[in-house]
């Protein structure tokens, strides 16, 4: 089918963009830089440009999309509430529209288990529906109403599915594994309470397997938000060793209590609001929250739905990291 | 509180507080809507024609009355259930009984209606303004069952008083009465005993009306005693009808009727109900919460002399309000489809073949001539050597002159002839149950064998169950009599269990005083020197009560009969070929006392018997050559111990050691260094392992030889051998949600929970009935033997599996199997792939998260121990991870996992398992 990708310049988006690619599917990609993906057409330009939305979706002179891949976001753990919405939720109504209107028959929104959860410790949970009211930070408040929005344009033309990969990593990762190898490195990743806090993780591989899946199985799986996960969950202390020894830095050995990681949390994105860096903010409540309390995933419903299971285990995964270290 | 506002006129400051009148009348109503789990559809007023001093009135009642929902479900009841409640409660206290009927006829089983009253001057019936006694009340039931509930079978229920009322009504209509069902109740209050203190409180003067009228303090307190707080909105419904002083009269009304002496107005009622109770033959239930200040263990006792073919549970943990507390409702099912509609008629649900009713006391089934000259019991061969002077016992713990302790056959059963007429002269009667506080040795020995020979039953708990266990097992027993060293007794005074008392030696005459002591097991002797003895009990009676380890739960009562006992005899004679000249050398409690059974010498190593672990090498060697035993018997944690200390026997020692044919250790899993280790002080010796629980002591037995073919196998778990002859070992395989409910099969390679079948197996548990039925759940269809030879099954809450040549492989505890999404996991497999680490000194695998969705998890004591608990270093999780194929969420290291008291081995994985569940949530962890 012919799929357009949005955001296929950022690490999962690039992925997915490449896996339907592996699958004969006619891939066009939608974003503002190029998504460096071959075999894929890129349409450059902004989710928030409804010209380039809707050339990207109607084709601008070829065949139309059948169906959409939705990646492009801003995802940020600080910001201007105003972009976030801008990107995350007028973006992918935009998208939407343009996808209804060229009679396109498949859209998968990529979410944020983060939509569902306001930072309590969540043990073999399923996909909570979204609430932006509980929903901790613009980024997943924002994304709480994206994914809102999209399962309610599901119809009988338009079958819409929301996947919510959980912690995205593998090489190539500028967002998750570069910063936690940087602050390894500059010995600034404290464990919270030791590190024995359960959690979910995605090697990248899956997580494009599963969304290209979602598209495939969209006739079935729609309507429906999926957590997708590796089905492995590990203690974080466990996966940051493993991430900073494939990357041959020191793994974190300090470990502080979860409360005053929070409490840091809080001051940190106070003062960083006020005047902030040119990183992002070292600690923030959300962060230790995600890296103190269990997070892990019921995933029986999600593999059955997308006929779909990981082939990436986490130890191929970490070795995979450190191929890829080694050979830079 | 005293001050608060009466708003009736007692004629209190005059007549006493018990009589005072009552002027505050109202009409019968309905409860509000909205109560939880009470449908209003339940709920009807009716008029009843009054009886006593009603006569001539008509009283409004209201009555729970599933009647109309069971013929709007179009079926025609086989009869009614009639509930009484107690005091403070109200027919609310029946809603599950009311929901569990119209389910079980809905469902298309036995329709049974149910009417629960409330009591006039209770709840929502009317409130008359006139003082009730017992006879009342009985009255008032007898009348309003009469217009109510009509002419077909009725099985009565009633809680606390309600208890007394509903008994009364059913001694009055036995040709209808169907089924008797109790909740903590009392009939009989023994002449001279206080009254329980809290009542004596309640009734005192003054106290009583501000205590359970002008306050709800009485109310309040009885809503308070569940351990676990009932919700918020069932204490409101409770509270619903109770709301003012007038309306909490009958309350009081029901506490001053509480006969505390025989002058009191009711004391005549209650003791001829309690004589026609014991008249009763309808099948009987007694469902019991041990928790309770008032209606405590004595009372079940009573009930249970009284009832003796009653099934009997009692829901350890669980306290008054047991109907709040357990799900008392499916019990009350269960016996009304099995025991009470086969006995009604019209309905045909068949009497399990599992186990017939307790025949009463001198009543036991004659056994088949062929078995009764098969059955030699178990002083049989005492009688044979009563002219022996070789030696029968030795005890190593206590010397004379230096030299250890010794008695002779001879002596041994002069002892136990004079110990038996002196019980027995005492009172003590065939089915009196004795509690033995006693360390093993000769005295233990001479009692057992005296308690057996006149049919009392022996009650073995030991401090291995801990102070708490130990009591709650006492008080669960309910023994007459405690015969202990002093600082039993001194527990047994201590934590007020009940029973007459006698000490094992004589003690001062204040400390006899002090501690109730009747007489030393000396003049007990003496009382019967040359007395005659009684008739000896039947196989059938009951022999002993042995205790469960408590590892998995609380310790529970495990009864043997005579039969049993003999046939666990038989089976340890023929399957060691124990001969007269064998001798034994054992500390481990059961086996300790089967010595003389078996015809065989039996020496106790110097040991402290409470603390296996301190049996050193050189005792166990001093034992053998003191005894020139054949055969040495060892708990697992005193296997540890003598092997570390084995650097210290002499030459001599181990020339007496090599003379060893035969070594035994149960009780737990030993590793097969350990094993080796212990054949190397052996070198003659087969050790064995055999594979036995509390229930059934032997089952299956394997010899280091095969334990180490068998390493080789690919099985999962442990191999504990094959099946004992004359037992048989099946497996009733685990679903995908963990639950066994597997036909049993001997089918190899099949995961599932371990069902047995022995001679020696237990009789079942004590006052335990739904335990007993689950442990025969699923076996009915199994081969049952023939009435000279039946076979009893029995459930172990072992899982494992067997493989093609039969033999038994374990894997765990059933409620420790870890449902995952993949499936059902035993942990055992997983944790000796672990344990096969270098670095790794001991494992357990627990599961974190949600049911179905569990996470293994590997909790290690490391080498060197760590020092804190936490998550593994990596190099051990990585090694952790790859020893097993089983995926492992996460790796944590403690500096000690947490063991049971008796054993220090079994790991209480229950604890562990929250621990983990705590740690892995994100929180610092703590210790275990």
């Amino acid at each position: 089918m012919i799929a357009l990708v949005t955001g296929a310049s950022g690490f999962l988006g690039r992925a997915v963009a490449a896996q339907l690619v592996a699958e004969g599917h006619e891939v066009r990609t939608l974003q503002r830089r190029p998504s460096g993906v071959a075999g894929a057409t890129d349409v450059l330009g902004s989710i928030t440009d409804p010209d380039a939305v809707a050339r990207a979706v109607a084709g601008d002179g070829s065949a139309p999309v059948e169906g959409v891949v939705h990646l492009a976001a801003k995802v940020s753990l600080t910001g201007d509430p105003a972009d976030f919405r801008a990107v995350n939720v007028e973006g992918t109504r935009a998208l939407l529209d343009a996808a209804e209107s060229a009679g396109a028959a498949r859209f998968v929104q990529v979410s944020s288990p983060s939509v569902a959860h306001a930072g309590a410790s969540l043990t073999g949970v399923g996909a909570e529906p979204a609430s932006p009211q509980h929903a901790r930070g613009d980024y997943a408040r924002t994304k709480a109403e994206a994914e809102r929005i999209a399962l309610e344009r599901d119809s009988d033309r338009l079958a819409v599915v929301a996947i919510r990969p959980h912690i995205v990593w593998g090489p190539g990762d500028e967002q998750l594994i570069e910063r936690v190898v940087d602050r390894a490195r500059r010995g600034r990743l404290p464990l919270l309470n030791g590190g024995t806090a359960l959690i979910d993780s995605t090697y990248v591989d899956n997580a494009a397997t599963a969304i290209a899946a979602a598209l495939r199985r969209a006739d079935a799986a729609h309507g429906r938000a999926l957590v997708v996960t590796n089905g492995e969950p590990r203690p974080v202390g466990d996966l940051l060793a493993g991430i900073c020894t494939a990357a041959g830095v020191r793994p974190p050995r300090i470990s502080v209590p979860a409360a005053l990681g929070r409490a840091v949390g809080s001051l940190v994105e106070r003062a960083w609001a006020i005047r902030p860096g040119a990183d992002e903010p070292p600690m923030t409540r959300f962060l230790a929250e995600q890296l103190s309390t269990a997070h892990w995933f019921d995933q029986r419903e999600t593999r059955e739905a997308l006929d779909w299971a990981p082939t990436v285990t986490i130890d191929e995964g970490l070795a995979r990291l450190a191929a890829h270290y080694r050979a830079r | 509180m005293s001050s608060a506002r009466h708003d009736h006129a007692p004629g209190s400051g005059s007549g006493p507080a018990v009589t005072a009148p009552r002027t505050t009348t109202a009409p019968a109503s309905l409860p509000p809507e909205g109560l939880p789990g009470l449908d209003p559809a339940w709920s009807r007023l009716v008029r009843v024609p009054g009886r006593g001093i009603d006569a001539g009135v008509t009283r409004g009642w209201h009555c729970l009355d599933t009647a109309g929902e069971l013929e709007a479900l179009g079926v025609e009841p086989a009869g009614t259930i009639l509930a009484v409640h107690g005091n403070p409660t109200w027919s609310f206290l029946w809603r599950r009984l009311a929901e569990g009927t119209l389910a079980a006829a809905a469902a298309g089983g036995p329709a049974w209606r149910l009417v629960a009253v409330d009591q006039l001057e209770m709840g929502f019936s009317e409130r008359s303004g006139l003082h009730r006694t017992v006879a009342q009340r009985v009255h008032d039931l007898a009348g309003f069952a009469d217009a109510v509930v009509g002419d077909g079978p009725v099985i009565t229920i009633g809680h606390d008083w309600g208890g007394v009322v509903s008994l009364g009504w059913a001694v009055d209509h036995a040709p209808q009465l169907a089924g008797v069902a109790l909740l903590n109740t009392a009939i009989h209050h023994p002449a001279g005993v206080p009254i329980p203190a809290p009542l004596r409180l309640a009734r005192a003067r003054g106290v009583l009306a501000a205590s359970t009228v002008a306050t709800p303090a009485f109310l309040e307190t009885t809503l308070s005693l569940p351990a676990e707080p009932l919700p918020a909105d069932v204490r409101e419904a409770y509270r619903a009808p109770y709301r003012t002083a007038a309306r909490r009269d009958g309350i009081g009304g029901f506490v001053a009727d509480i006969p505390a002496d025989a002058s009191h107005e009711s004391h005549a009622e209650l003791e001829r109900i309690a004589a026609g109770v014991a008249r009763l033959e309808a099948p009987a239930l007694l469902l019991w919460g041990p928790r309770d200040p008032i209606f405590g263990d004595r009372y079940l006792d009573d009930l249970v002399d009284r009832l003796p073919h009653a099934r009997v549970h009692r829901f350890e943990g669980a306290g008054h309000l047991v109907a709040e507390e357990r799900l008392y409702a499916d019990a009350v099912l269960s016996w009304v489809g099995e025991d009470v509609a086969p006995a009604a008629g019209g309905l045909e649900t068949p009497r399990p073949a599992a186990e017939a009713p307790r025949p009463a006391e001198g009543a036991a089934e004659a056994p088949p001539p062929a078995d009764a000259e098969a059955f030699r019991p178990l002083w049989h061969r005492l009688d044979e050597r009563a002219l022996d002077d070789g030696t029968a016992v030795i005890d190593m713990t206590r010397t004379d002159a230096g030299e250890p302790r010794t008695v002779s056959w001879r002596q041994l059963h002069a002892r136990v002839q004079e110990l038996a007429a002196g019980l027995h002269r005492l009172g003590i009667r065939r089915g009196d149950r004795v509690s033995l506080l006693l360390q093993p040795g000769p005295t233990l020995t001479a009692v057992v064998y005296a308690c057996l020979r006149i049919g009392a039953i022996a009650v073995v708990a030991d401090a291995g169950l801990g102070v708490q266990g130990l009591s709650r097992a006492v008080r669960g027993a309910q023994p007459d009599v405690i015969i202990g060293e002093q600082k039993g007794l001194a527990a047994a005074r201590a934590l007020g269990w009940p029973g007459r008392r006698f000490s094992a030696g004589r003690l001062p005459r204040a400390a006899e005083a002090a501690l109730g002591v009747e007489a030393s097991l000396g003049e007990v002797a003496r009382l019967g020197c040359g007395e005659p003895l009684p008739p000896e009990p039947a196989p059938a009676d009951e022999a002993a009560v042995l205790f469960t380890s408590g590892s998995t739960g609380p310790a529970k009562g495990v009864v043997y009969t005579h039969a049993q006992l003999s046939a666990l005899r038989d089976v340890l004679e023929q399957h060691l070929a124990i001969h007269g000249g064998t001798g034994l050398v054992t500390g481990f409690a059961p086996f300790a006392l089967l010595g003389p059974a078996l015809g065989t010498r039996s020496a106790t190593p110097d040991m402290d018997v409470s603390a296996p672990r301190t049996l050193t090498a050189s005792a166990v060697a001093a034992a053998v050559r003191a005894s020139d035993a054949r055969i040495v018997f060892l708990s697992p944690a005193a296997v540890l111990n003598v092997v570390a200390t084995a650097d210290a026997l002499t030459d001599a020692d181990r020339a007496a050691l090599g003379r060893i044919e035969t070594f035994l250790s149960t009780g737990a899993p030993i590793g097969l260094g350990m094993l080796r280790s212990i054949a190397a002080l052996m070198p003659a010796a087969t050790p064995r392992t055999p594979y036995g629980m509390t229930e059934c002591l032997l089952v299956a037995d394997i010899t280091l030889a095969e334990v180490e073919a068998a390493a080789t196998a690919p099985d999962e778990g442990v191999c504990v051998g094959r099946a004992i002859d004359g037992n048989r070992i099946l497996i009733s395989a685990l679903d995908a949600d963990g639950r066994a409910v597997g036909e049993p099969s001997a089918e190899p390679g099949v995961l599932g929970e371990v069902v047995i079948a022995a001679p020696h197996l237990k009789r079942g548990y004590d006052r335990l009935w739904l335990t007993d039925r689950e442990a025969a759940r699923g076996t009915e269809a199994l081969d049952a033997g023939s009435p000279e030879h039946p076979i009893r099954w029995h459930r172990t809450g072992d899982v494992g599996h067997l493989d093609a040549d039969g033999r038994l492989w374990i894997e765990g505890r059933l409620p420790h199997v870890l449902v995952t999404a993949d499936g059902p996991l035993a942990p055992v497999g997983t944790e000796q792939d672990v344990e096969a680490v270098d670095a790794v000194r001991r494992a357990a695998v627990v599961g974190v998260g949600p049911h179905g969705l569990r996470q293994a998890v590997a909790v290690v004591e490391s080498l060197p121990a760590a020092r804190r608990p936490g998550l593994a270093d990596a190099g051990l999780a990585a090694a952790v991870r790859a020893s097993t194929a089983q995926p492992l969420a996460a790796v944590l290291v403690v500096p000690s996992l947490p063991t049971d008291v008796r054993h220090n081995s079994k790991i209480d994985r229950v604890r562990l398992s929250a621990w983990a569940e705590r740690t892995l949530a994100g929180r610092t962890p703590g210790a275990p």
